[in-house]
C-alpha cells in the first residue's frame, strides 16, 4: 500500500528526515512514534501530497506521489496535528464542502456527510460554525474530514493533541472502528497513544527510523533485560523466603520487593510484590520454583511501561 | 478545463465574505464615500453647474479610487489567512490544481466587488433622471470599474500568495498598485521613449480616460485583462512552488 524508499528532506541545509526506506501493508495501522521535531509530521506530510521528498521515491497505491500526486490525495485522507477547519463553516457545510474538494458528487456528498457525522458524533453540532466548538468537536470533524471520501491510507497526525482524558478515549475508540476500512498511519509522541491503536509501530529519532515492529517484537529485540512483577503469598512451611527463591532461579539478575500488595509483609501473612529482572522471560521458571518452594503465586506480570523503557531507551539515550 | 474545483471554491469564498463582517465592512465604507463624494462634488453647496456628462465622469473619477482600494481590502486575506489558519494544507492535499484556487478565490472577489460597484448605481441613475447622459456612458463607466476592480484584485491575489501575513499582503498589493497608479503622473514629466512606456503601463490615466467619458477603446480593455492575467499566472506560480515547501 505505501512504499518509501530512501526518502529524504531537507530544509535548506538542515536535513528534517531520512534517508528512510519502509514499507506498509494494506489494512495495518502503523504508528510513528518519536519526540517532537523528529520528522513525524514532515514524513506524514509527505505522504499526504503535501511535501515534496528531497529524494527518494514514494508510491502509494503503486502511484508515484510526484508524478501521480492529484490521483494519490484522492486516495489519501489526512488529518494534520490542527484540524484544517473554516472557522466561519456550519459543520455540515465544511464536510460537504471537502467531500466537494476530494472530487465527489453532490450526491455523494449528499450521503456520506450524514454518515461520517454520525460516525464521529458531531450530528448535533452540524449547523454550529467550526470556531464555535470545543477542541475535542474540532477534532472529530478533522477526522470525519478525513475520510469523507473513505480513502484507502488515512493519516492522523497527533489526533490525540490536545484533548482530554475522555476525548482522547474516544479519539481511540473512534481510530479502533476505523481499523476495518483503511490503512491508517497515526504520529505521536506519546507511546500509549500508539501502542493501544497500532498493530505495528516506527520508532523515529533525529529523521531517521531506528526501529519497527510489534510492540512485542521490540520489546523481544530492544529489551537488553526483561522485568516482570510477582505477587506471592509466602507458604507457612516454606524453608526459603520468596525473595531467596527467586534469586535462586537461574537468569534471575536482580530482584526488588515493591512492598506489602496485602496486610502482612509477605513473609508469613500477606502477599508482596517483587520486581524481578532477567536475562530473558524467565516468568515460567520463577512461577515453578516458587511452588516448588511451597509459596503462592498470586499473580504474574511483565512490568508495566516496559516498551515505554525501550521507547525512552532508543530515543532519549540517543539525545543525551 | 474542468472548472468544478474553481466553482466550488468560489462559492465558499463568497459566502465567507457574506458570513464575515469583513465584508460589510468594506461595502459600506466604498457606499458611504461614493455617497459622499458624490454629494461633495454634484449636490453640495460648492458644487457648482456642471454638464451632466462631466458629473458623471466625476463620479467614476471618485469611484474608480475607491474601487482600487476596496479591491486591495478584498483581496489580501485570500491566501494568507489559508495560510494562517492551516486550512492550506486542506487544499495542498486535495486533487485541486493551483490555478483553479487561484482563479476560484479571484472570481469570489471580484463577484463580491463588483456587487458594492453595482449598488452605486443609484448615482449615476439620479444623475440620467436629472440630467442629460447615455445609457451607454453609465455601462462602459461600470465596464471600467469592473476591470480597474478585477486589475487591483489580481494584483492582491498575487500579493497574498507570497505571504501569510495579511499586512504584508496589503503593503505588497499597496506598493503594486500605487506604482502603477505612479506611471501615469510620472509619463506627464518624463520625456519620450520612457513617458509612452510609463503612459502603457499605468493602471489608471490613459486607459481610465475612456471609461471615464464613455469611450470604450479596445486596447484599455486588453490592458487591463492582460494586468489581472499576469498577475493571477503569477500568483498560480508562486502558489505552485509553495504547494510542495
Amino acid at each position: 500500500m505505501v512504499q518509501l524508499t530512501d526518502v529524504t528532506k531537507y530544509y535548506g541545509r538542515k536535513r528534517a528526515l531520512g534517508p528512510v526506506s519502509f514499507e506498509i501493508d494494506r489494512g495495518d495501522t502503523v504508528g510513528f512514534l518519536g519526540l517532537n521535531g523528529v520528522g513525524k509530521t514532515t514524513l506524514l506530510r509527505i505522504l499526504a501530497c503535501g511535501l515534496r521528498p528531497s529524494s527518494g521515491t514514494v508510491t502509494i497505491d503503486g502511484l508515484d506521489v510526484l508524478r501521480d500526486p492529484h490521483e494519490v490525495r484522492k486516495r489519501v485522507g489526512y488529518l494534520p496535528e490542527l484540524p484544517p477547519v473554516y472557522g466561519d463553516m456550519p459543520v455540515s457545510d465544511y464536510l460537504t464542502f471537502v467531500g466537494l474538494l476530494k472530487g465527489m458528487s453532490r450526491e455523494q456528498v449528499a450521503r456520506r456527510v450524514p454518515e461520517v457525522e454520525e460516525y464521529a458524533r458531531i450530528s448535533e453540532v452540524r449547523d454550529m460554525p467550526t470556531r464555535t466548538l470545543s477542541q475535542g468537536y474540532r477534532q472529530r470533524v478533522g477526522v470525519a474530514q478525513a475520510i469523507i471520501h473513505e480513502p484507502d491510507l488515512l493519516i492522523l497526525d497527533e489526533p490525540t493533541h490536545d484533548l482530554d482524558p475522555v476525548q482522547i478515549m474516544e479519539m481511540r475508540g473512534m481510530i479502533r472502528a476505523l481499523k476495518d476500512h483503511h490503512t491508517i498511519l497515526i504520529s505521536s509522541h506519546i507511546l500509549p497513544e500508539i501502542s493501544e491503536t497500532c498493530d505495528r509501530l516506527l520508532i523515529l529519532n533525529d529523521g531517521e527510523i531506528v526501529a519497527s515492529g510489534s510492540e512485542a517484537e521490540l520489546s523481544e529485540r530492544l529489551m537488553m533485560s526483561r522485568r516482570m512483577a510477582v505477587t506471592v503469598r509466602a507458604g507457612a512451611g516454606a524453608a526459603q523466603t520468596p525473595e531467596a527463591v527467586i534469586t535462586g532461579v537461574e537468569g534471575v539478575t536482580r530482584v526488588e520487593r515493591a512492598g506489602a500488595a496485602g496486610r502482612g509483609d509477605g513473609d508469613d501473612a500477606g502477599p508482596a510484590t517483587y520486581r524481578v529482572e532477567g536475562a530473558a522471560d524467565l516468568r515460567a521458571t520463577v512461577c515453578r520454583a516458587l511452588v516448588e518452594a511451597g509459596h503462592d503465586v498470586i499473580a504474574l506480570n511483565r512490568a508495566e511501561r516496559e516498551l515505554e523503557r525501550v521507547f525512552v531507551g532508543l530515543v532519549g539515550g540517543a539525545k543525551s | 478545463m474542468n472548472l468544478r474545483a474553481t466553482g466550488i471554491i468560489f462559492r465558499r469564498e463568497l459566502q465567507t465574505y457574506v458570513r464575515s463582517p469583513m465584508g460589510y465592512i468594506v461595502a459600506a465604507v466604498v457606499l458611504l464615500l461614493d455617497g459622499v463624494f458624490f454629494y461633495a462634488t454634484a449636490l453640495g453647496p460648492e458644487a457648482g453647474e456642471r454638464l451632466s456628462g462631466l458629473v458623471l465622469a466625476g463620479f467614476f473619477y471618485n469611484a474608480s479610487g475607491l474601487t482600487a482600494v476596496a479591491a486591495v481590502a478584498l483581496s489580501i486575506r485570500l491566501i494568507a489567512e489559508e495560510r494562517q489558519t492551516g486550512t492550506q494544507l486542506l487544499l495542498d492535499t486535495s486533487p485541486v490544481r493551483d490555478w483553479e484556487i487561484v482563479l476560484g478565490k479571484f472570481l469570489s472577489a471580484l463577484a463580491f466587488l463588483s456587487a458594492i460597484t453595482v449598488a452605486t448605481l443609484y448615482i449615476p441613475l439620479l444623475i440620467l433622471v436629472n440630467g442629460k447622459i447615455a445609457v451607454g456612458h453609465i455601462l462602459i463607466g461600470y465596464l471600467g470599474l469592473v476591470l480597474l476592480g478585477s486589475a487591483v484584485l489580481s494584483i492582491g491575489v498575487f500579493a497574498t500568495s507570497v505571504t501569510r501575513h495579511q499586512l504584508v499582503a496589503a503593503a505588497i498589493a499597496a506598493v503594486i498598485t500605487g506604482v502603477m497608479f505612479l506611471f501615469w503622473e510620472l509619463s506627464q514629466i518624463v520625456g519620450p521613449p520612457l513617458s509612452r512606456v510609463f503612459a502603457a503601463f499605468a493602471i489608471h490615466g490613459r486607459h481610465f480616460a475612456g471609461f471615464l467619458s464613455g469611450l470604450l477603446h479596445l486596447r484599455d480593455v486588453v490592458y487591463y485583462l492582460a494586468v489581472t492575467y499576469f498577475f493571477l499566472f503569477a500568483a498560480t506560480k508562486v502558489m505552485e512552488a509553495k504547494r510542495w515547501e
